[in-house]
């Protein structure tokens, strides 16, 4: 119990962090990165859902938060940058999703779960290179940019002082960045607590259910493909969701950031770091990668300098070499923590 | 004597909840239960004999779903069941409890239990209310905790249990959905001595109840003796008796296929 608290503790603290980061860290590349880990838990979280309570291996997921990111793009593109065409683009995108996530889960969560994971991974692909060859439609390779809702516009005061400037609070200037980032913070937040109250429900049971023994679960009375294919929609409905708050972020969406299989094994790490079938550890599994491939190369920068003095060390830890270094780090923490970093913690280090 | 008369026709007056009619199965060319009629009646235990290979666990799970037959047909209450999925026919009321140990390992015993409960009571698609406040559900599963002598286990994941608690977690979890029929597949298998007894007294109530209908899988004659009202045995997928337990096993084709002419059953 108090392991669990323990995880609990971690994962409240970063959420702790990233409500108070455009205080904390007021660098525009930090801020960057705490939107960028907000919207990573909730995809990771939603990615625990299938593979961590359910067992459903799935490489679909980037599909779904493209699907609900391109939404967005197309709408603020074609039409203009109000909140209607988010809504318009962001529900579009979500019910696509939606659809697709129940034909893909009636059509194929009856087959073993070798098979349904090379069905994802085909309609992942389909999807990718149709935003590609779509130009006119998706912009292709090269995305799209488009302006964000005025109320995220730089210009924005949201408050301002006696002379009509933009007021600060705690030196931190209250404009649209600020409106932006606390968009993304607590859609985000919303979310993860949507998630968290579903595995923590008795639908939540039934999902380890299913995981643990799918035959059983059939036996006592829950009918798995009903239960597999719910599960399969609330993840993808909810990665598309957390697409289209990128997209509003973001101001640009393109295969790069949001379709490629590249992001999908982002995901599938951050679910293994963090731990599967913890929901919590997405949020010390995605916070984790994501400040790696930010500022791992900064890190390796100044101990490459650090070391100039000594042979071989600094070659070593030249900043060109950080995905070895990622690597390494990886194959380290899967040593250490073989359950992931919360479901470590919590099962016990015992074995 | 004219008590025993009138209560066998009684019995024979009270409706079947459970029938299977000309029920066969084959795998290829082996047909591994062949054309088997038969009646179960609400109150009733019929203990199902029959040597390793006979059918029966293969007619179990023909019953509960498992497997699909090839021909002929189980009807419960009038409801025709045999097309119906595993859970379709658990939701019918056909209950199931399998002779290996076949549980959710890594889920709290509680856990397993709350489970059958709540499929039962049709709360698993309840997604957003959290379990603590669902007070019933877990209430009703400490009891099939404390029927089975399991509460001081309610936290321990299924798999850490010994032999024996896992058989008795098995139990729980058939009583936890409040079946109709209970079915049994050997459930003293590989338990020791002074755990058996525990599950039998379990058996035993049920079948006090005189609306459950009771079908049950054993080897150990002292159980059969115990808990039978009645007696069929399966043999090479074929039932070839069916009746009182003493009249059953005193006949000479049971001695024959059952012991191999090895002698007195007694």
């Amino acid at each position: 119990m108090n392991r669990t608290l323990s995880v609990k503790i971690i994962a409240l603290t970063i959420w702790g962090l990233l409500l108070f980061s455009p205080f904390l860290f007021q660098d525009v590349r930090q801020v960057e990165v705490a939107a960028r880990i907000c919207v990573f838990i909730v995809l990771v979280a939603s990615y625990d859902l299938l593979i961590g309570y359910t067992g459903i291996v799935s490489f679909a997921h980037t599909m779904f938060f493209g699907l609900g990111a391109y939404g967005v793009a197309i709408a603020m593109k074609q039409g203009d940058n109000t909140w209607g065409y988010w809504i318009v683009g962001a529900l579009a995108g979500v019910l696509v999703a939606a659809v697709l996530a129940v034909l893909i889960g009636l059509l194929s969560l009856r087959v073993k779960a070798i098979f349904f994971a090379m069905i994802t991974l085909a309609a992942a692909s389909v999807a990718l290179v149709l935003a590609s060859q779509l130009s006119s439609f998706t912009g292709g390779e090269d995305g799209m940019t488009y302006s964000s809702p005025d109320i995220f516009k730089p210009a924005t005061k949201l408050l301002t002082d006696d002379e009509g400037k933009v007021a600060r609070i705690a030196g931190v200037r209250m404009n649209g960045k600020i409106a932006a980032y606390y968009f993304v913070f607590f859609t985000s937040a919303v979310m993860f607590w949507v998630m968290l109250r579903i595995v923590g429900s008795p639908l939540g049971t039934v999902l380890k259910a299913i995981r643990e023994n799918e035959a059983r679960a059939e036996g006592i009375g829950y009918r798995v493909v009903a239960y597999r294919t719910a599960v399969f929609v609330i993840a993808a409905t909810t990665a598309a969701l957390a697409g289209a708050v990128y997209a509003a972020w973001l101001k640009y969406t393109g295969p790069d950031t949001t379709l490629s299989f590249a992001i999908m094994i982002d995901i599938l790490l951050m679910v293994v770091i963090g731990g599967m079938g913890t929901m919590w550890g997405a949020a010390i599994g995605a916070t984790l990668m994501v400040l790696a491939q930010y500022y791992l190369r900064d890190l390796m920068e100044v101990a490459s300098d650090a070391t100039s003095a000594i042979p071989l060390l600094p070659e070593l830890l030249s900043p060109d070499r950080w995905l070895l270094w990622l690597g390494i780090i990886f194959i380290l923490l899967v040593y250490f923590f073989p359950a992931g970093i919360a479901g470590t913690i919590i099962r016990g280090r015992a074995k | 004597m004219l008590a025993g008369a009138t209560e066998q026709n009684l019995n024979h007056m009270i409706h079947p909840s459970l029938s299977t009619r000309d029920l066969t199965i084959r795998f290829g060319g082996h047909t591994a239960v062949n054309a088997v009629t038969c009646d179960f009646r609400p109150g009733e235990l019929t203990v199902i004999v029959g040597p390793n290979g006979a059918g029966k666990t293969t007619y179990f799970n023909m019953i509960s779903g498992q497997l699909t037959p090839t021909s002929g047909s189980v009807e419960k209450d009038g409801v025709d069941l045999t097309r119906m999925s595993a859970s379709q026919i658990a939701r019918h009321g056909v209950g199931r409890a399998f002779q290996l140990t076949n549980l959710f390992p890594q889920l709290s015993v509680l856990e397993n239990i709350r489970l059958a409960v709540q499929a039962q009571a049709g709360d698993g698609r309840r997604f957003f209310t959290p379990v603590a406040k669902l007070s019933e559900l877990t209430a009703r599963a400490e009891r099939y905790l404390e029927a089975t002598k399991l509460s001081d286990k309610a936290e321990l994941p299924a798999a850490a249990l010994a032999h024996g608690d896992q058989r008795k977690l098995e139990v729980a979890l058939l009583m936890a959905m409040e079946p109709d029929i209970y079915m049994f597949d050997e459930p003293t298998a590989g338990m020791s001595l002074d755990h058996a007894p525990d599950v039998l007294d379990l058996i035993a109530e049920i079948k006090h109840d005189h609306s459950k209908t009771v079908l049950l899988v054993e080897h150990k004659m002292d159980v059969v003796r115990a808990l039978a009202d009645r007696i069929i045995v399966l043999h090479n997928g074929e039932l070839i008796a069916d009746g009182d337990p003493g009249e059953v096993m005193s006949s000479q084709v049971v001695k024959d296929v059952y012991l191999g002419n090895a002698g007195e059953m007694a």
